[in-house]
């Protein structure tokens, strides 16, 4: 299967993300016979956010099925499905739900190529929510995306809009590779927009240039995308060019297209909601200043939530995830240099 | 009489009960703490009827007696520094063969890093596992024909992984089953449990076996857990639990094969405790007498597998000391041979450790791979 960096002109139909996500599920269960659909409440009910909505009434309860309420076993079990021949996909019902699974995922994981000179792949993807800005309780909004990146053997995508996460999400599930595919909550039902029907991939480790401008770069992924291009607009305002780069897949890093455009502005904001300290953030800053430090004209700034957990404090929840406003202040320090 | 293959007692399938036959299973369910057994530490067998076919128990002395040999080797070699630091298993080969004989070269095996007997009893060859053992990254190339990963180092987390595979048979529509280990030690950690209640929730065909060797590095099982009868958590996930004296490989074997032919009639899983006794070390580099005395090992020596068995065949006239000589003289030149063709295999290059990371390597891994050629300056 090729992949294609635009989506074939075919017909096309208005989707928000998740039911472009639920889209892409329904194709990958449609496609190969192979594929499997698990985890809690994916079911029956569809998903707690409906991505796997009518999925089990379509394929029945062998392909689409209700685990246990246990996310260890979830990722184990799916572990062991992937080395036996099978496509799991799993779903951990929230990122921040994911920490019992910790051990499966760092243990195992990215290790079964590894670990059998490639006698097994472990062909999995791992789907989970992640992110803030709708108010959700406590322990639902985490980024734990560093986290995961920092594990070898394993991708981690994260997509910005429905068409990249139809797209996005079938080439994770066609991977030969274990894939964290994190789905911002933010944008499940926000965003929408004319999404190809049908199957179409968009590979993984290929950046995505949102706006083009000539004096600032600014790096971002997932939840954070169109909080930069608000930003980016209300630059455009001042006469300030932003470029704004959707990164897609952490894991790989598309670092030739961040490079590309720092070589041409000289400036880099980086913008995710996680915690500051060793955020993906702080990678992608480390290979700016790695490999572009001739170019810069600015110190590298990072826009981040904060070293403290995610405050399920309706009232405040937004000084924690970065906005439009501290992004374009950001853009603003870096132009007085 | 002299093939070591795991073929003649994979051929154990007609012995095998059929599903009919199980209807009252668990016959041995654990009513009682007394571990189910067929054969007494003396030899003697109360129900000979019960007892499986002559040439079974005859292949199952040849494997107890070849991975016995691999583990006393072991030492040896540990000590002239052929080998790398490796857990024993000495006493426990009634409990490793007669679980891992129950199977096919169709069935998942997943091995804690104890388990190398049971690992050789399906068929790992032994140059593989001397590899393995020597560090070596031709230690981790399984073979093909074999549904056997590499010993977990981690605790518990292959019982997840063998609901998975078994559940993936199923869903395929096989026969085939999964069976995972785990020591007295592991089965206080979640995944152990979350495992059982999965594999009953969908009927994953699984054979969890549990080998309570007494203790868990220095840990005995007293301090590790209240509960002295473990087959019994298999109540609290609504599966059979057989409690079974591991140093009994017929009855160890013949508890397996009716767990497995249940599994294979779509019966679901089931938890086997074996019984037994960690009578060496934790690992060679290991020293015991820090933590036990020989007064916690006393008695256990009597119950050795081998011994028990070897008098069982010598009574009935199955093995003659002129056959067991003649066996274990094959064993030793197997074994040698083994040793050799693993003595041959060369040492990795640097950059074989960014291998088998991804099926494509990524960008970062190309430019790190150059890196490591630069830094060994080749």
């Amino acid at each position: 299967m090729t992949a294609t960096q635009t989506p074939p002109a075919t017909s096309s139909t208005t989707r928000t993300m998740v039911a472009a996500i639920n889209d892409a599920l329904a194709i990958a269960l449609e496609r190969d016979p192979t594929t499997y659909l698990f985890g809690e409440d994916v079911g029956v009910m569809g998903g707690v956010f409906r991505a796997s909505d009518g999925l089990q009434a379509r394929f029945g309860t062998d392909r689409v099925f209700d685990t246990p309420l246990a996310e260890a076993s979830i990722v184990g079990m799916g572990i062991g499905m992937g080395l036996a021949g099978l496509r799991p996909i799993a779903e951990i019902q929230f990122a921040g739900f994911m920490y019992p699974a910790l051990d499966q995922i760092l243990s195992h994981l990215g290790r079964y190529r590894h670990r059998t000179r490639s006698r097994y792949s472990l062909p999995m993807v791992i789907r989970a929510p992640y992110g803030g800005g709708v108010h959700t309780p406590e322990q639902h909004a985490d980024s734990p995306e560093a986290i995961l990146a920092h594990v070898p053997g394993v991708k981690v995508v994260i997509p910005s809009t429905p068409t990249d996460a139809k797209g996005l999400l079938l080439a994770a599930i066609e991977d030969p590779d274990p894939v964290f595919f994190l789905e911002a909550i933010k944008l499940y039902r926000s965003t929408k927009e004319s999404v190809p029907d049908g199957h179409y991939t968009i590979p993984l480790g290929k950046a995505r240039v949102v706006t083009e401008g000539d004096d600032v770069t600014v790096i971002t992924y997932g939840g954070m995308v169109e909080v930069s291009v608000k930003a980016a607009e209300a630059a455009r305002a001042h006469g300030i060019g932003v470029e704004v780069i959707d990164l897609r897949t952490l894991v790989p890093m598309d670092l030739e297209t961040v490079l590309n455009s720092v070589a041409k502005t000289g400036r880099a904001v980086v913008v995710t909601e996680a915690p500051r300290t060793g955020g993906f953030h702080s990678e992608i800053s480390a290979n700016i200043a790695e490999h572009a430090i001739d170019s810069l004209r600015a110190p590298i700034l990072r826009v981040t939530g904060y070293d403290a957990p995610y405050p399920p404090f309706t009232a405040i929840e937004d000084v924690y995830r970065p906005n439009a406003l501290r992004v374009a202040r950001a853009i603003r320090t870096v132009m007085g240099y | 009489m002299t093939n070591l293959s795991p073929s003649d007692t994979a051929a154990s399938d007609t012995a095998a009960p059929t599903p009919d036959a199980l209807a009252d299973f668990p016959r041995h369910a654990p009513a009682t703490d007394i571990p189910f057994q067929l054969l007494a530490p003396d030899g003697t067998a109360p129900n000979p009827d019960a007892l499986p076919d002559p040439q079974i128990r005859l292949s199952l002395y040849r494997h107890m007696r070849r991975i016995r040999h691999f583990d006393e080797r072991g030492w040896v070699l540990y000590r002239t520094g052929r080998l790398g630091v490796f857990p024993p298993f000495k006493g426990m080969e009634g409990s490793q063969v007669g679980t891992a004989a129950a199977l096919t070269s169709d069935d998942w095996l997943f091995p804690t890093y104890r388990d190398t007997g049971a690992a050789l009893t399906l068929g790992l060859p032994i140059a593989r596992t001397l590899a393995y053992w020597r560090t070596s990254p031709h230690g981790w190339h399984m073979p093909e024909n074999l549904k056997v990963l590499p010993f977990y180092i981690p605790i518990a987390t292959q019982y997840p992984h063998a609901v998975g595979a078994a559940l993936a048979e199923q869903r395929k529509g096989t026969k085939n089953v999964a069976m995972a280990y785990i020591g007295d030690g592991g089965s206080s950690e979640g995944d152990f449990h979350e495992a059982l209640n999965f594999a009953g929730a969908l009927n994953a065909p699984c054979i969890f076996i549990l080998q309570n060797n007494g203790w868990a590095i220095s840990v005995p099982t007293r301090t590790q857990t209240r509960a002295v009868n473990l087959a019994r958590r298999a109540d609290g996930y609504g599966i059979p639990g057989v409690r079974v004296d591991g140093n009994d490989v017929l009855a160890t074997y013949q508890v397996t094969v009716e767990a497995v032919a249940r599994a294979r009639a779509g019966q679901g899983p089931t938890l086997i405790e074996t019984v037994t006794y960690r009578i060496a070390a934790h690992t060679v580099a290991d020293d015991p007498t820090r933590y036990r005395t020989d007064a916690d090992t006393a008695g256990w020596a009597e119950k050795d597998p081998i011994t028990r068995l070897r008098l069982h065949l010598l009574a009935e006239g199955i093995l003659t000391e002129e056959s067991d000589a003649a066996l274990l003289k094959e064993i030793a030149e197997e074994f040698e041979a083994a040793l050799n063709e693993a003595d041959t295999y060369p040492e990795p290059e640097p950059a074989e450790i960014l291998d088998h990371v991804f099926a494509e390597p990524t960008p970062q891994l190309v430019a790190q791979r150059a890196e490591i050629l630069r830094e060994v300056g080749e």
